[in-house]
């Protein structure tokens, strides 16, 4: 329907705060393009100096695992503690290790 | 701002409750029992996306309409810097709405269906933004109370049960102290300052009181979902508890400025630590509710008015990027651009 924003694409949008950190995700917005969505992105979530570079991704471009397949996924890491360093008994006198 | 534990559990939700005991609720309560959070993609009682849908939504419109009290003083502000700092203010308002709007969104209701319900009249905000701001003095009443009650409402909602409601009043929260400082530091200037000046400030403050104290909602007594959004931790904090921290932290604020609580009845109680205020006129909360405050049909038809006024700059924005991705769409778009601009124009 025309003046709607209602077909205008969902955007997710990534915030990077600082040089040397991961962009991280702030929320998402709607945008005719993306240019608009790096716009409003700017507008909405930077407005006092919280980033330095701003991703925005399509929501349907996102594929997200199903959370019900959540015991699928992770469960078989929970029983190789061995990964951890901390599985291991070092004794006191070995340094550095 | 501004939930005001408006949200009512309809029938719908009681049904629901009959039906606790599935498994799917049992591990959900477990979660939230835990202070897990709940994201959208998890399984939620519809009881529980109903009562955040409406509770989110009309936090998101208290937001948008709040901006319209303080908007009506931008181009009077009296100095370049207080202009600058209320049209940021209000921008923050503006932002706090888009990232309501965006968290319900991801209990799957549009952004579109909500914005409709408001420009129709259809969804309830909060009471406080239907009354006047006759003088300068109120945009500092309005920081210093209003938002100050709004933070009092608003810090628990960060640690709420479902993660992007509460990701999002992390976001709003950090920015409301600002509001309320700047709010504060008006009525400073103003108590500090001429005869006029103080009782303008005491004027505003007059206006502000009793209406920032039905911010918090009814009282414990009358307000019956209380209970099952403490129990999914969407509420930590009763309405009278909130009212309460509000009240003992704001009466000594105003004694710092030297002007009177309009309140006969407040007094301090020792044993328990507390100030004791007067009676609320509930019948006033509930007409303001009912629409039949100072100025809801203002508020309302501002915002409708912005929507109308705003068309042509989204159906330009519609028909650049329907250009810009080379589909068949931008002759049509443009084609509703110029018939809406004539309409407007004609
Ligand atoms: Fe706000
Ligand atoms: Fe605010």
């Amino acid at each position: 329907m025309s003046g709607d924003t209602r077909d205008w694409p969902l955007y997710e949008i990534f915030i990077r705060a600082r040089s040397g950190l991961d962009h991280k995700h702030v929320g998402s917005l709607h945008a005719t393009d993306a240019r608009m969505a790096i716009e409003h992105a700017r507008d909405l979530y930077t407005r006092r100096q919280e980033g330095i570079s701003i991703w925005a991704v399509r929501s349907t471009d996102i594929v997200a695992s199903d959370p019900a397949d959540a015991d699928a996924l992770f469960e078989p890491a929970r029983d190789k503690i061995y990964r951890h360093p901390t599985f291991y008994d070092i004794p006191d006198e070995v340094k550095t290790l | 701002m501004y939930t005001q534990g408006l949200d009512s559990l309809g029938k719908d939700c009681l049904r629901d409750e009959a039906q606790v005991g599935g498994a799917l609720e049992r591990r959900f309560q477990a979660h939230i029992d835990a202070e897990d959070k709940i994201e959208p993609k998890d399984w939620m009682p519809d009881a529980y996306r109903r009562t955040l849908v409406r509770q989110i939504s009309q936090h998101a419109h208290s937001e948008i309409v709040g901006m319209l009290p303080e908007g009506n003083w931008i181009t009077r502000a009296p100095s370049l810097l207080r202009k600058a700092i209320l049209i940021a203010k209000v921008q923050d308002e503006g932002g706090h709405g888009a990232y309501l709007y965006s968290a319900t969104e991801t209990l799957g209701v549009s952004r579109d269906e909500l914005v409709g319900q408001l420009l129709e009249g259809k969804a309830k905000y909060s009471s406080i933004f239907n009354y006047p701001t006759p003088t300068w003095a109120d945009v500092g009443a309005i920081g210093w109370l209003v938002d100050g009650a709004a933070i009092m409402n608003q810090i628990p909602l960060c640690r709420c049960s479902y993660g992007p409601y509460a990701r999002a009043m992390v976001r709003i929260c950090k920015e409301e102290s600002f509001h309320q400082r700047q709010g504060y530091d008006i009525m400073l200037r103003l108590s500090r300052g001429t005869p006029a000046q103080k009782d303008m400030a005491q004027q505003a403050l007059n206006r502000w009181w009793w209406p920032s104290l039905m911010m918090f909602g009814p009282p414990d007594a009358d307000s019956k979902h209380g209970v099952q959004s403490m129990r999914w931790k969407i509420k930590r904090f009763t309405n009278d508890e909130l009212r309460q921290k509000f009240v003992d932290f704001t009466v000594p604020q105003a004694e710092f400025l030297g002007i009177r609580v309009p309140d006969p009845q407040l007094s301090w109680d020792p044993a328990a630590g507390h100030y004791r205020h007067g009676p609320i006129d509930w019948n006033e909360f509930e007409q303001v509710l009912k629409g039949n405050g100072p100025c809801n049909r203002e508020r309302l038809e501002a915002r409708r008015r912005a929507h109308e006024e705003g068309r042509w700059v989204r159906d330009a924005a519609v028909a650049w990027a329907a250009k810009r991705a080379g589909s068949a769409a931008p002759r049509a778009a443009l084609t509703l651009l110029r018939r809406n601009h004539e309409r407007r124009y004609a």
